[in-house]
């Protein structure tokens, strides 16, 4: 068994380094008529970026590396050109010609999307040539390796039972090298997904049968980053499903979150997508679908007639009324660790790292502080859109439109969401962004707070302060500190994974549905001890 | 000047009384220890070897929470009380003077003069330090060949638990000849010999421990068995015989001492503004029907919870409630409310249900002819305290019980129930005919 968890081992690191160095694999030749067809397709108005382009890459077998770099070497040059031009016509107060050359520029953002599309074209040799085995050499090697290894648990575990030995032995979940290995891999994973994607055009190739078979189009590197996503949340699923076998909540749950992932938030936007229509992720709610509003995605949905009408109904009753309705009978979880993907991922990947969260009562006070202001940062995001939407104003309350979708899009959108929410799981635990950042949980949190039927009722004097509750919280609640006063949990950040009651070795702790009246219950002593200690209170109040 | 109210003891005990104390009142509170700087929950020891966790994560407040709440913290040991002059005598000379004093110091492991007992590499299991001489003395399965375990109780299974995550081979000493049979009815007492049988433990029922025999650098090599003389090579022994309370220090100091420090019921000793709490409290004579010395968690925290009220001008009596508790044998969680007795008490018979999949099990201690609920031991399914503390006081019948066993269930969401089994073969065993009723949050909150 041993020799099988280790080959599989070995056999994941050899699918995960050809993933790694396919990056540089394969040549990039560009045609001067793909070039061509691409400036046409694109309108792009500066002859400089063709001329550059043409010249410089056009016909030349290049690397990964060379052939981006040349192109945005070129874009580069263009831009530094037409600057000069602006500061030229600038210095010369001729206001007209400087405004006329804005239009050659090119945006500095689109450098890497005007790249990716070109290496997207250009690609050829081996990766091209060999995508069916290029895929079995990294996903099916990786998802192989990674069976390999986690099937062996079923033995090697021992019986069905909480499964947390040596968790703080091991490098890899207690902080140590190999955590920080990961850790790195994931940050600039994620750099490179949403700063610098042509970088890693090789990938899409290797996925683009499958994208073509389920709508039609060559993959994008988001077609690759869902599908990974996709993939991962199944393997690490199997490893949840080993590991929790005897906890038949856990195993429903993790069910529910991968069936979501996979149907809601993969199959049917890319089938949308084959048939023409917008995709869209019906279970993806704003504001943690914060360019819901945004005047594209108002545009495109507007513009697909009746589904699109649809998806903007659904979309506006699926926060307003939906979301609300669910929390007060479920709590939050029913969206948090059910649903949702970002906490599907960090439910399946993420749990071998949910001891990681901070349980101080700084880390408590730093979490409302952020996860509050990233809500009213959306709010506030979402309301100048739309009131730009419908005005047609650039500004409102003096905040610019672009500027401040731009800003969230970078700081929350990428930055906070993926490279710190996803790349810190090793290190800070898998529900970074879920406790500090995200707005939809800002929300569901009020109303689980403040109207719901969900509680975590705690077992009268049954605790023994342990500390395993609080440790594998991966919201970073201090279980234990209520659960001693035998007092219910009532916290506006619990996911509901219900892996406390899991650990808990004194089966002190039961996530429930229940009557609003009596979820808060009063403990000033524990039950099993005849002290009337709140007669005692109440006596000296009244007198 | 503030009252000054000194402990020693920085366990449950201790730490509940300083806790409540200061919700009450304003009084200058020292906690003495001489084990850690900080209170750790000592049940959590095992979680720390089988890395579950880390020492930090067993603390259950912060480190600021003291200073905070103006609670002194003092490490140190104490030598002798000195009641006449109200002082206590540190290690090291230094002297502290109280106004009242609480003794909550714990328990230590029994040793029974075996022959070879303070050998290197024999351990108890109750400190922070035994923890830490475990992790030197069984680190892994190269360093520790063996392991033998003295003694079937709730610490010996927990240290058996652990020295196999890290793949050492344990043999199981136990005197009696099923596990825990002191405590458990048979038919759970065997349940769980299975189960730990099936972790391929090296089980030894109705064995006694002989001598522990020493190598040549005064470590130990090997123990002997009474019974049949076999020697079992090992490199670690456990002395898992049970606790008794630590009160080596207090034998000259005047105050009143049997195994334990002698009390009242209203944790007064027999001097004046000295007090005692927790595992080395013994009653005079046991409260309700419980042991004069009781040396488990919360009855700790339950005393210094009374203590405190005493403390702070509100003079109350121990009285607990009805007893409970619980404890979890490798996969095995155990729950208990009210008292089963291993062998049904004068007037009482049991009720015995057991699951097919040998891990869950409960047996129902009741009134013979009336079936009067005395308590209940239950196995693998987890069952909610308040509603037995209820039924117990208001004197339910066992078919009520289990009529209502659903609005007990405190298992997970989704897990299988099993009221209907159970009823069944109540009702096979008494004649009756009852069915489960569907579970009502109106009477859980009743
Ligand atoms: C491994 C293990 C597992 C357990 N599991 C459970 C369980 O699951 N459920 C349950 O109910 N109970 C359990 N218990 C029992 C429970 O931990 C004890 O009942 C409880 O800790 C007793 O608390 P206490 O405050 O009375 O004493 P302690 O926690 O023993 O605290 C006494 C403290 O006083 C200090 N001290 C003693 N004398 C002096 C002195 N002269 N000077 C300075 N300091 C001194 C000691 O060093 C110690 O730190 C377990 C015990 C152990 C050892
Ligand atoms: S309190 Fe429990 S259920 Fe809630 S997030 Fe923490 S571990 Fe999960
Ligand atoms: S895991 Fe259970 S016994 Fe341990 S501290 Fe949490 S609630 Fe208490």
């Amino acid at each position: 068994m041993k020799i099988i968890k280790n080959l599989g081992l070995v056999i994941f690191i050899t699918g995960l380094a050809i993933w790694t160095a396919s990056i540089f694999m394969g040549d990039f030749t560009l045609q001067q008529e793909q070039l061509d067809s691409f400036i046409s397709e694109k309108g792009i108005k500066s002859e400089l970026v063709a001329q550059k382009i043409s010249d410089n890459v056009v016909g030349k077998k290049l690397g990964t590396f060379a052939f981006t770099g040349a192109v945005r070497d070129a874009l580069a040059q263009n831009n530094d050109y037409y600057d000069a031009q602006i500061a030229k016509y600038d210095a010369a107060k001729e206001w007209d010609k400087k405004g006329e050359q804005y239009q050659y520029r090119i945006n500095d953002k689109d450098f890497q999307a005007f790249s990716f599309s070109l290496a997207k074209k250009a690609g050829t040799g081996f990766i091209v040539e060999n995508k069916g085995l290029m895929w079995f050499l990294t996903f099916g090697l990786g998802i192989l390796g990674a069976l390999m290894f986690i099937f062996p648990n079923l033995v090697l575990l021992g019986k069905p039972g909480i499964k947390n030995d040596h968790v703080y032995h091991e490098a890899a979940t207690n902080r140590g090298w190999i955590a920080w290995l990961v850790l790195v891999y994931l940050v600039l994973f994620y750099l490179v997904l949403y700063f610098n994607a042509d970088y890693v055009v090789n990938w899409t190739f290797i996925l683009d049968p499958i994208s073509n078979a389920l709508n039609g189009g060559d993959a994008s590197q988001w077609f690759v980053y869902g599908f990974l996503y996709c993939v991962i949340m199944v393997t690490m699923a199997v490893r949840m499903y080993i590991k929790y076998r005897h906890n038949k909540y856990q195993i429903v749950r993790t069910t529910s979150v991968l069936f979501f992932q996979i149907v809601f938030a993969f199959l049917i936007p890319e089938i949308m997508a084959s048939l023409g229509k917008p995709g869209y992720d019906f279970k993806n709610a704003f504001p943690l679908d914060y360019d819901f509003f945004f005047e594209w995605n108002l545009d495109t949905l507007t513009q697909s007639g009746g589904l699109g009408i649809f998806i903007l109904v659904w979309g506006v009753v699926l926060t307003l009324v939906i979301v609300p309705v669910m929390v007060y009978f479920f709590g939050k979880r029913w969206y948090c660790s059910w649903v949702c993907g970002c906490g599907g991922l960090a439910e399946t990947l993420g749990d071998p790292y949910r001891q990681h969260s901070n349980k101080s009562m700084k880390a408590w006070k730093l979490e409302r502080w952020l996860i509050h202001s990233v809500l009213v940062f959306s709010l506030v995001m979402t309301l100048v859109t739309l009131y730009c939407y419908f005005t047609g104003a650039e500004a409102f309350l003096g905040i610019n439109s672009q500027w401040i979708k731009d800003t969230y899009s970078f700081l929350i959108g990428a930055w906070f969401a993926g490279v710190i929410g996803t790349g810190f799981y090793p290190i800070f635990g898998n529900r970074v962004w879920c406790r500090f950042g995200c707005p939809l949980a800002a929300y569901l949190g009020f109303v689980q707070r403040f109207k719901s039927r969900f509680r975590i009722t705690t077992n009268g004097g049954q605790c023994i302060s342990c500390g395993n509750c609080s440790t594998y919280c991966e919201q970073g609640i201090d279980v234990r500190a209520y659960a001693q006063k035998g007092e219910n949990i009532v916290r506006s950040s619990c996911v509901g994974c219900g892996v406390c009651s899991a650990v808990c070795p004194r089966g002190v702790l039961k996530l429930e549905n229940g009557p609003e009246a009596g979820r808060i219950n009063p403990t000033q002593v524990l039950l099993g001890n005849d002290v009337d200690l709140m007669d005692y209170v109440n006596n000296k109040e009244a007198s | 000047m503030q009252e000054h109210i000194v402990i020693i003891g920085n366990g449950i005990s201790g730490v509940t009384t300083a806790r409540h104390i200061r919700k009450a009142s304003d009084k200058k509170i020292t906690i003495i220890s001489a084990e850690t700087d900080h209170f750790f929950s000592r049940t959590a020891l095992m979680y720390i070897y089988m890395g579950h966790m880390k020492y930090e994560h067993t603390k259950p407040y912060e480190d600021y929470f003291w200073k905070k709440n103006r609670i002194d913290l003092k490490r140190a040991f104490v030598d002798t009380v000195d009641h006449e002059n109200k002082q206590l005598l540190l290690s090291g000379g230094e002297k502290m003077s109280y106004d009242k004093l609480v003794l909550a110091v714990g328990s230590k492991p029994n040793k029974f003069g075996w022959p070879g007992q303070d050998l290197d590499g024999v351990q108890g299991l109750y400190s922070k330090q035994d923890l830490d001489m475990l992790e030197a003395n069984a680190p892994d399965k190269e360093t520790c060949k063996r392991a033998v375990v003295v003694g079937g109780g709730l610490i010996g299974i927990e240290m058996v638990e652990m020295l196999l995550t890290r793949d050492i081979p344990v043999t199981f000493l136990v005197r009696e000849n099923s596990f825990w049979n002191g405590v458990l009815p048979q038919g759970e007492s065997e349940m769980i010999n299975r189960h730990i049988k099936s972790h391929h433990v090296d089980l030894r029922l109705g064995f006694n421990l002989d001598s522990i025999l020493a190598d040549d650098n005064g470590k130990v090599r090997a123990v002997t068995i009474k019974e049949t003389g076999e020697e079992i090579a090992c490199n670690v022994v456990g002395l898992t015989a049970g606790v008794s309370p630590n009160v080596a220090f207090l034998k000259d100091s005047g105050i009143e001492l049997g195994r334990g420090i002698k009390v009242n019921p209203m944790l007064e000793t027999n001097i004046k503004d000295i007090y005692a709490i927790g595992d080395c409290a013994e009653q005079h004579e046991g409260i309700n029907g419980r042991r004069p010395i009781e040396a488990v968690w919360y009855t700790g925290r339950m005393m210094g919870e009374t203590l405190a009220q005493t403390l702070t001008g509100n003079p109350t009596a121990y009285n607990p409630g009805h007893w409970f508790n619980s404890a979890k044998f490798m996969d095995i969680e155990y729950q208990t409310y009210g008292w089963v007795f291993s062998k049904p008490k004068e007037g009482n018979t049991h009720f015995h249900w057991m699951h097919k999949d040998d891990n869950k099990c409960i047996t129902i201690e009741m009134q013979e002819g009336t079936r009067k609920f005395v308590g209940i031991n239950n196995f693998g399914i987890r069952l909610r305290h308040e509603l037995f503390d209820r039924w117990l006081t208001e004197g339910r019948t066992t078919d009520y019980v289990l009529e209502h066993l659903k609005d007990a269930n405190f298992d997970p969401e989704f897990y299988s129930h099993y009221e209907k089994d159970i009823l069944d073969a109540y009702n096979a065993a008494y004649g009756t005919s009852l069915s489960p009723k569907k579970k009502s949050w109106k009477r859980i909150f009743a």
